[in-house]
């Protein structure tokens, strides 16, 4: 196995609204930003991940390539997901030994839609998606098989709304208040806020890594595995795919610094730290997570990022990163990183 | 002047007219073919498990399932639920409802379906429900227009008219409150003071005739405050009260009024309050009801 690191990132200050910017205006400044950190212009595989639906405009990543400098034609791929399965892709590229860099970067405007209704458009189109169920309200399903005490669930999001206070890029949200259940269990503070932003994140593989950076923060696992689509099909309390990636990329054999979980619903938290077998003495989403930040489509790989960037910054030296995708986290990917000195 | 362009916003729908053309394959088309029919099969796994609704594969193995179909409902068993309460418009129902895993008789999974059910609070783990059907069917998962809860109660309705008349001894009664009199009866075996008028004593199982009258001032023994709304009361709520009118020996239930409900005690003086002569019946609305006098509390 090829020694690949998380050697630069960067994200955007997230915004609740459209500020009016296109998505390249939006990706440019965090690729400046990775480019400047690294010195490097030119990359030997480069990666994004965004969703159409998103914008309702097709191939619109493909204009998102405008903030990338895509000439001489460059070697680049794209995944229809969270940027952190093109992360994934861009590891398994550089295993193949031929190049030793890697930008990986994901966007997502979901201010300019409706994201609950954009999201029943990712079911199956025979049994689900012409019922109408909606985003919350599938999650809401899970949330009520996994039988959440709404103690627990409150401590969640006061966590997460209070880190992400004390995080620049995280949306600056008041405590949270009011018991009308958006869908029951949920309320609406349980639900990731709808948030436009990007992320962009540098892989460098082998001598490429030291000399790029002081410390970076080495893969030493990552791993997906998904579950059945349909909900019935499904023991929705758990998350068998999550713990089952989790197992395949070495989460339990080390201490766990600081782990970042793509929880967009406080109750997912909780199966989370379940499936991942996380210790206590583990710092839980510390950024504020995707309840204080959700650019969808970029938010798995912030998870990465977030993880990575504590051990850049000597802070930590084992951290995990999840990212999820698919109807109640059906598909999960884990990322080990650690320092070594 | 310079348009402030930054701030301008356009409208735009993502449709594609008429839908989407897509082929159903032989597993999800003859579930969808059965219920255009008005039934539900699920496919057995080569496992023997039954899925619902069908899948090509088998979600334990990814094995291609076996080509059994088997008819399974339509009742089911809720799972687990979650509640909308404010329906969004893409959602099969315009009032509140519940969606909910459905396991329905003879699968080994859940369907995922909304049930109508009025209230989030009849909802429960273990409830029975069944298919709402379309009239018109399409052969879409929507033919089920909603699951049902199983009817668990109903509502028997009892009416029957009759024709009373009041006997003796409740006649001479009512002639007695017609005029604004409380007729009571005198026992003369025991003595005892009974209010209303009677023909015989219960205590002696003797004749009683000796009439006497008492006065429309009593003492209130005990009493209920009533929250739900009755015909015949004033209002909600309401003092029903045990008055023991002076010189008798048997207290009569009737109305207190003319004070907050929270002020009437035992003890309390009080007086019938009757309606003005021209209007009076012989009946017990004659008096609208006790009010209390102002003297001081008896012992009792």
């Amino acid at each position: 196995m090829r020694q690949v690191a998380v050697v630069a990132f960067a994200q955007t200050r997230h915004s609740a609204d459209d500020e009016g910017l296109s998505e390249p205006e939006m990706i440019l400044p965090v690729l400046d930003e990775v480019r400047e950190r690294t010195g490097l212009r030119r990359f030997g595989f480069t990666c994004s991940g965004s969703c159409d639906y998103l914008a309702g405009a097709p191939f619109s990543f493909v204009s998102a390539l405008d903030a990338l400098g895509a000439w001489p034609p460059i070697s680049e791929s794209h995944v229809e997901m969270d940027a952190a399965w093109a992360l994934y892709e861009a590891w398994v590229r550089l295993q193949h030994g031929d190049v030793d860099s890697a930008l990986v970067y994901g966007f997502g405007k979901s201010s300019q839609g409706d994201l609950r209704e954009i999201m029943t458009l990712q079911l199956d189109p025979y049994y689900l998606a012409p019922l109408g169920l909606d985003q919350v309200s599938f999650a809401a399903l899970q949330a009520h098989a996994a039988g959440a005490d709404r103690a627990a669930l409150d401590g969640i999001v006061w966590r997460s709304r209070r880190d992400g206070r004390a995080n620049p890029y995280a949306l600056d949200l008041p405590d949270p208040e009011g018991e009308e259940p958006e869908v029951g269990p949920l309320r609406p503070y349980d639900i990731a806020p709808i948030t436009d932003g990007a992320a962009a994140v540098v892989l460098a593989a082998g001598d490429l890594a030291w000399e790029l950076c002081e410390r970076p923060a080495w893969i030493s696992g990552i791993a997906h595995r998904i579950e059945p689509h349909y909900l019935g099909m499904r023991d929705l309390a758990r998350s068998a795919s999550a713990a089952d990636a989790a197992r395949a990329a070495g989460v339990g054999k080390g201490h766990v610094d600081v782990a970042e979980l793509h929880a967009q619903f406080s109750h997912e938290e909780i199966i989370l730290r379940e499936a991942l077998e996380l210790p206590d003495g583990t710092a839980v989403n510390p950024s504020g997570g995707p309840l204080a930040a959700n650019p969808v489509m970029a938010t798995g790989l912030i998870r990465i990022g977030e993880a990575a960037r504590r051990i850049l910054d000597g802070t930590a030296g084992r951290t995990v990163a999840h990212a999820a995708s698919g109807p109640c986290l059906q598909h999960n990917l884990v990322t080990v990183m650690e320092g070594q000195s | 002047m310079t348009p402030d362009v930054r701030n301008t916003q356009a409208e735009h729908t993502l449709e594609f007219p008429g839908g989407y053309t897509r082929s159903t394959g032989p597993v999800i088309g003859r579930f969808l073919t059965e219920l255009r029919d008005g039934r539900l099969v699920g496919v057995r796994t080569a496992a023997g498990r039954t899925l619902v609704p069908p899948l090509e594969y088998d979600p334990e193995t990814g094995d291609a399932v076996t080509g059994e179909f088997v008819e399974v409902g339509p009742a089911g068993t809720v799972e687990s639920w979650a509640w909308v309460s404010s329906p969004h418009a893409g959602h099969p129902l315009d009032r509140p409802f519940a969606w909910a895993l459905i396991r329905l008789d003879g699968a080994d999974t859940a369907l995922v379906h909304a049930v109508d059910a009025g209230d989030a609070k009849a909802m429960r783990p273990g409830m029975r429900v069944r298919p709402r059907w379309r009239a018109e069917r399409a052969g879409h998962v929507t033919d089920i227009e909603s699951f049902v809860p199983d009817v668990t109660m109903i509502i028997s309705k009892v009416r029957t008219e009759y024709r009373v008349k009041p006997g003796l001894s409740l006649a001479r009664f009512l002639e007695g409150v017609a005029e604004g009199v409380l007729v009571g009866c005198r026992c003369g075996s025991c003595g005892k003071v009974y209010v209303p008028y009677r023909l015989s004593c219960p205590e002696c199982g003797v004749a009683v005739t000796e009439e006497v009258t008492l006065p429309d001032t009593g003492t209130v023994t005990t009493f209920a405050i009533n929250n739900l709304p009755d015909p015949r009361a004033p209002e909600v709520p309401f003092v029903s009260a045990y008055i023991l009118l002076d010189g008798a020996d048997i207290p009569l239930i009737a109305l207190v009024g003319g004070v907050p409900a929270h002020e009437v005690r035992q003890g309390m003086r009080v007086r019938a309050v009757w309606v003005p002569e021209e209007e009076r019946t012989p009946s017990m609305s004659n008096i609208k009801w006790f009010a209390p006098t102002g003297e001081p509390d008896v012992e009792l």
